[in-house]
């Protein structure tokens, strides 16, 4: 993640890349990287410590038997828990270290949970990983990925670009069709409330904006290869301009599609911009990867696929805030 | 509605929840006649399965009756009478055209979640976790169930009874793709490591796919006796004898030609420093397995074969003897069990007399005690092997 480079499209399938080119958005996200990154510096010696001094305590917190032979395991992990410490609070942008750290540790699965739903400040998602006392590691893992991204030496235009790839098993004719229509877009695209088709190559999007706002605007199809490729782009006077292309090609195994499809646009500045930025996803390629998901699920089975915890389908927002898996009322 | 919901760990409660609904065309609801505890659902009890939240129903194993479908269901009805795979699949994508149901693409809305842990995600499972997709549970009186021209096979026959039918939703299917997956020949010795209810199908499989000779090893003689009884299996008490020397001397020194895992994250060690070492770990999630059984499972393995795993598995792993498993080009195959694939040929397995799979039941009770099945099953107590709860 966050090492994209326009014009190289992943391969994988349900892969997605993003390329940002707006240095105030890589600052803001830098900050809290930042700070999430010393937190978590911090919160290895907060763990480590107990370990070292009070590791027949820690032992009983964490539900194993208090035996001579555990404290010093417990204590050993302490040492180590310790040692990867300095490292990322000597460091102004931590990225090494705290892959180091993830190393070290294991992906730790246990606090996903919880280090997804705790959104708000670094501070509040290291107390919860405190109070979890579990999974630091997947703590580790968002706060490199961010770093990391804002580190992308990326200068120049402003645009934000995303890619994405996911193989469907339905033939490219048939893609084509689907996407062609462009009023079956708003059916996977998460951010759209309508498309319509105006004449041949037109049509008018409404896209839902923050705050119940909607906005507006004109595209038209500039590129069009029956069962190969699309190619999309907002009118002049769009107050976000974006295009879109998606490329098809037949996959290896009989009569699956390769779709490919990358996103662009130019968020304006000022307020506007920080809302236009919302609505097309804080995270385009979360975004994109969500978006070709819902595609997949409704080209293969007719609908968007729900569930209990995520009644309205695949949504990144909706997995950070999961309903409990019980129906709904 | 009353729902058997995980409440923390260590803690399950019957509560009441709202009714499920219909929310996609391909759904039917389900009204749960008999639905059982499983040893993946002990993960979830004792807190190392992540993504669970307070309040989700459990339950993946279960069936009933129809009682509605959505409007784009086809082959089943309202008054059906069905068994419900526990792996959650589309039919239409390339994974379910392989057959490979677990892995199905599109029935995990969740699927980020996974990629984040796992690198790709694998289907939707009932009542197990957030992860794997947020659906509530069969430990209920009614269940939602998606895809239903897909999954849930229709139990025509009404001489067969639930208790006879019902673990061709996961343990049997399960226990029986564990042994196929070791491409058995006869003379084969088969190992399989835990005599749970998982193991219990997984040597009685081995044996009817032909295996020579079938050993199972765990250390509770009342799961030992039923392995013998049932599936004519060798036992080992891992408390008693070294597994690796006793799997020795069974195949005059070459160790079985396949082992099979029905044992999972949550394995315990007879040796205290060992084990005290993976449960510190595994409690600091430093890593989330206790894998003793693996490791056992991949040394004693003969040069050449193949280890199985079944019993289910987490994220990340320590001290993997991977150095054994490369030099003596062993083959690993798992998987969650691609249910779908083997309920029909199961079925006819159970009505033609070949195996009964009753044999592991040991406790029946009301769905509103759930919780005291859980313990009991927890801590094996009063010879306590499955618990059927009947809804
Ligand atoms: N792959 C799948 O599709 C699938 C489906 C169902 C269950 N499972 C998994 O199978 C596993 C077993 O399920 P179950 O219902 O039989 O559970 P269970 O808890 O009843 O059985 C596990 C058995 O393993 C024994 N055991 C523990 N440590 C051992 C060791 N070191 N060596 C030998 N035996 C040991 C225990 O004593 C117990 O009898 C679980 O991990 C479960 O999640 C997998
Ligand atoms: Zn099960
Ligand atoms: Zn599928």
């Amino acid at each position: 993640m966050g090492s994209a480079r326009p014009g190289n499209p992943t391969t994988s399938e349900g892969g997605a890349q993003a390329t940002t080119a707006d240095p105030r958005g890589s600052d803001g996200r830098r900050g809290g990287g930042e700070r999430l990154a010393k937190g978590l510096a911090w919160f290895s010696i907060g763990l480590g410590v107990p370990q070292v001094l009070a590791p027949g305590r820690m032992n009983r917190l964490i539900g194993v038997d208090d035996s001579r032979q555990n404290r010093a395991v417990m204590r050993a992990m302490g040492v180590r828990e310790l040692a990867g410490a300095p490292g990322i609070l000597d460091r102004p942008r931590p990225s090494g270290f705290l892959f180091a750290r993830v190393a070290g540790d294991a992906l730790d699965l246990a606090l996903l949970g919880a280090a997804l739903r705790a959104k708000g400040s670094a501070r509040a998602r290291v107390a919860a990983a405190a109070a979890a006392v579990a999974g630091v590691t997947v703590l580790d893992v968002i706060a490199s990925a961010k770093t990391s991204r804002s580190a992308d030496p990326t200068t120049g235009e402003r645009a934000v670009r995303a890619h994405g790839a996911i193989t469907v098993n339905r033939p490219p004719d048939e893609v084509y069709r689907f996407w062609r229509d462009v009023e079956n877009l708003p059916r996977f695209m998460a951010h759209l409330e309508s498309v319509h088709g105006q004449e041949d190559l037109r049509s008018h999007w409404v896209a839902r904006a923050p705050a119940g706002r909607t906005v507006e605007w004109d595209a038209e199809v500039v590129e069009d290869v029956p069962g190969e490729l699309i190619a999309w782009r907002s009118l002049d006077g769009a107050e976000v301009p974006n295009s879109g292309t998606v490329r098809l090609a037949p996959a290896p195994r009989g009569g699956a599609t390769e779709v490919r499809v990358d996103v662009e646009h130019q968020p304006p500045l000022g307020a506007v911009g920080a809302a236009a930025a919302r609505l097309f996803g804080e995270d385009p390629v979360q975004q994109i990867k969500d978006d070709l998901r819902r595609f997949k699920q409704v080209i293969e089975t007719g609908e968007v696929v729900r569930s209990d915890g995520s009644p309205d389908g695949t949504r990144t927002q909706r997995q950070l805030h999961q309903r409990h898996a019980q129906p709904l009322a | 509605m009353r729902a058997n919901c995980w409440m923390g760990v260590h803690r399950v409660e019957v509560r009441d929840v709202p009714d499920p609904k219909i929310l996609n065309d391909g759904d039917a609801i389900v009204r749960v006649t008999s639905t059982a505890i499983c040893g993946s659902d002990l993960h979830l009890f004792d807190g190392y399965i992540p993504t669970m939240e307070k309040g989700d129903v459990l339950g993946h194993e279960f069936m009933g009756e129809v009682v509605e479908v959505g409007k784009g269901v086809t082959r089943v009805e309202v008054g059906d009478r069905v068994v419900v795979p526990f792996p959650i699949a589309c039919g239409s994508c390339l994974a379910c055209h392989r057959e490979l149901y677990s892995l199905c693409e599109n029935s995990n809305p969740n699927a980020g979640m996974a990629e984040k842990a796992w690198g790709s995600s694998a289907a939707g499972i009932f009542g197990y976790s957030h992860m794997a997709g947020g659906y509530a549970g069969g430990q209920a009186e009614y269940v939602r169930v998606p895809f239903a021209d897909v999954g849930p096979i229709v139990i025509e026959d009404d001489s067969l009874s639930d208790e006879q039918v019902l673990f061709l939703s996961d343990i049997f299917p399960t226990g029986y793709m564990g042994a196929e997956l070791c491409d058995i020949q006869p003379a084969d010795t088969v190992a399989v490591w835990g005599a749970g209810p998982v193991g219990q199908f997984a040597a009685a499989s081995a044996a009817l796919l032909g295996a020579g000779q079938v050993v199972v090893i765990d250390r509770f003689p009342y799961r030992l006796r039923t392995a013998a009884e049932h599936a004519g299996a060798q036992t080992l008490n891992y408390e008693e004898v070294d597994v690796r020397e006793a799997l020795r001397e069974l195949t005059a020194g070459r160790g079985p030609d396949a082992c099979i895992d029905a044992v999972g994250m949550e394995a315990h060690h007879g040796s205290g420093p060992i084990h005290a070492y993976d449960k510190v770990k595994q409690g600091l999630r430093m890593e989330t397995e206790r894998p003793h059984a693996l490791r056992q499972a991949i040394t004693s393995c003969r040069n050449g074969g193949t280890v199985s795993i079944m019993g289910v598995y987490g994220g990340m792993v320590d001290k993997f003897p991977l150095g054994s498993l490369m030099n003596r080009s062993l083959t690993i195959k798992t998987g969650q069990c691609h249910v779908q694939r083997y309920m029909r040929p199961l079925l006819q397995r159970i009505q033609s007399g070949e195996i009964d799979p009753t044999f592991v039941i040991t406790h029946r009770m009301p769905l509103s005690e759930a919780a005291q099945g859980y313990d009991i099953f927890r801590h094996k107590q009063d010879d306590c092997m499955k618990v059927v709860l009947n809804a």
